[in-house]
């Protein structure tokens, strides 16, 4: 690791502040973040730890939806977010308990790794991203692999998520690194259904409408014979071919659905 | 360099460190306490699994800062103070739950993260707790078959047995 200086503020004004260092950078719980360090892809002056902002944690519910501060750990979501099942299931699916004991919503989002967790669950259940300065849909937040509408030193602090009737996340797990080989989340409320991908795409997490509008007509498995993805625009590495995580998504939808029961 | 201070298996220590500086590299290098092991150094092995305010972290995947003011427990602290296993690590020893021990202080320290948060935990459970556990001589067995016993439930017939 190249070397800089780590401050930890206890409020989201003093890590702003903090942040608008030149070369500052936030760290959350670390998890991707200090891998990165070790091999020296970044090099910030300062980190900015977020982990003893109290305001950045806990999970609230008010009516349909369900506030997750963003500092809230995988393992706290595991915990405390059985309001929303899918959701909690997600959180407890991701990397392993000391991973889920680090990692957090926040940095999982500001990340978006093409083949992470949260980012199917924010895409698919049509959450909003809360930042220090505005709220952003989920809708325009992610563009791209690890790329989003945040800006340089704009810290997640919350993600409201609405709470749909019926929802699930299946995930093919990639064996050796535990993130998603592909991953869909399906959300169904009453007014249709959302179908988010992750692991697939050279683009990153996407919904996949034309399963979305299959499944709002018609919600079960049944409805989704017949639908398939091209391979072209698919990750393509020694897991699996592009045509094969097309096929996955097929398969993750199917098994998402009737999951979600 | 920043003053950090903490406690590690009930003592208080302190020490100046550089913010680069992981908790393992503090615990082993500046405390010489070489029981936290580094298999991989990228968070996939477990072996320096170590407990901060009672949660099993990966210590080679956390700045030594950000434990300042924590609780910190290591497998030092496991045994009592005349070298008498606690039960995991005596039930490690009755069951084979080792071969060459690197493993095992992240095994150890992992276990007791799992029977504090689950006393009674399924086989299955431990499987799934231990994933990112990683032994390359046992196969296993042997260290569920120890946690099972650790736990006072009846131990499982493995094909290791
Ligand atoms: C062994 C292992 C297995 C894993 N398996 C999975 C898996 O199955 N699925 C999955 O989804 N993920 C997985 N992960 C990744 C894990 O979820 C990370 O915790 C997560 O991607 C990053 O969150 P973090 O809090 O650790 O962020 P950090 O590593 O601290 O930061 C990541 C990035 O986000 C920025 N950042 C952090 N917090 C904020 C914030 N609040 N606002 C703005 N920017 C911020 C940082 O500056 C950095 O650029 C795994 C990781 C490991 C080590
Ligand atoms: S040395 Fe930390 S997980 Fe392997
Ligand atoms: S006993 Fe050798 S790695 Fe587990």
């Amino acid at each position: 690791m190249y070397s800089f200086d780590i401050e930890r503020p206890t409020s989201v004004a003093d890590a702003v502040a903090a942040l608008a260092d030149e070369d500052a950078q936030a760290l959350g719980g670390g998890q991707t973040l200090i891998p990165t360090l070790k091999q020296r892809l970044a090099m910030p002056s300062k980190l900015v730890s977020l982990s003893g902002i109290s305001e950045m944690k806990g999970i609230s519910q008010a009516g349909d939806s369900l506030t997750i501060g963003g500092g809230s750990t995988h393992g706290a979501v595991a915990a405390g977010a059985g309001a929303y099942p899918a959701l909690a299931a997600l959180a407890g699916g991701i990397g392993d308990p000391a991973v889920r004991n680090r990692g957090t919503i926040g940095g999982s989002l500001a990340n978006n790794d093409p083949s992470a967790c949260y980012p199917a669950a924010a895409l698919g259940s049509g959450a909003t991203i809360v930042t220090n300065a505005r709220e952003i849909a989920a809708d325009d937040y992610f563009q791209g692999m690890f790329t989003t509408a945040l800006d340089e030193g704009e810290i997640v602090t919350a993600v409201t998520f609405p709470i749909p009737e019926k929802a699930a996340y299946v995930k093919f797990e990639q064996p050796a690194s535990r993130f998603a080989l592909v991953g869909v989340f399906v959300a169904k409320f009453a007014d249709g259904v959302r179908v988010a991908v992750t692991g697939a795409s050279e683009e990153g997490v996407f919904r996949w409408t034309e399963a979305e509008a299959a499944l709002s007509a018609d919600f079960s498995a049944d409805a989704l014979a017949g639908l398939s993805l091209s391979g072209d625009g698919m990750i393509g590495d020694l897991h699996g071919t592009g045509a094969y995580r097309a096929h996955l998504v097929a398969v993750m939808t199917k098994r998402a659905v009737a999951a979600a029961g | 360099m920043t003053k950090v201070t903490m406690t590690v298996n009930g003592k208080s220590v302190s020490g100046d460190v550089a913010g680069n500086r992981l908790l393992v590299e503090f615990l082993r290098e500046d405390l010489r306490m070489t029981g936290t092991h580094v298999g991989c150094d990228t968070s996939q092995c477990g072996a320096c699994v170590v407990h901060v305010n009672g949660e099993a972290v990966k210590s080679c995947t956390m700045f030594a800062a950000e434990a300042d003011g924590a609780d910190v427990a290591t497998i030092e602290g496991q045994a009592a103070a005349d070298g008498t296993l606690n039960t995991i690590q005596q039930a490690f020893q009755d069951y084979h739950g080792l071969q060459c021990g690197f493993c095992t202080p992240g095994m150890v320290m992992s276990a007791a993260a799992l029977l504090k948060d689950n006393p009674k935990p399924t086989e299955a459970e431990v499987r799934d707790y231990l994933e990112g556990n990683i032994c390359r001589c046992t196969g296993y067995h042997n260290i569920v078959r120890a946690i099972m016993a650790a736990s006072g439930q009846d131990v499982p017939a493995v094909a290791a047995e």
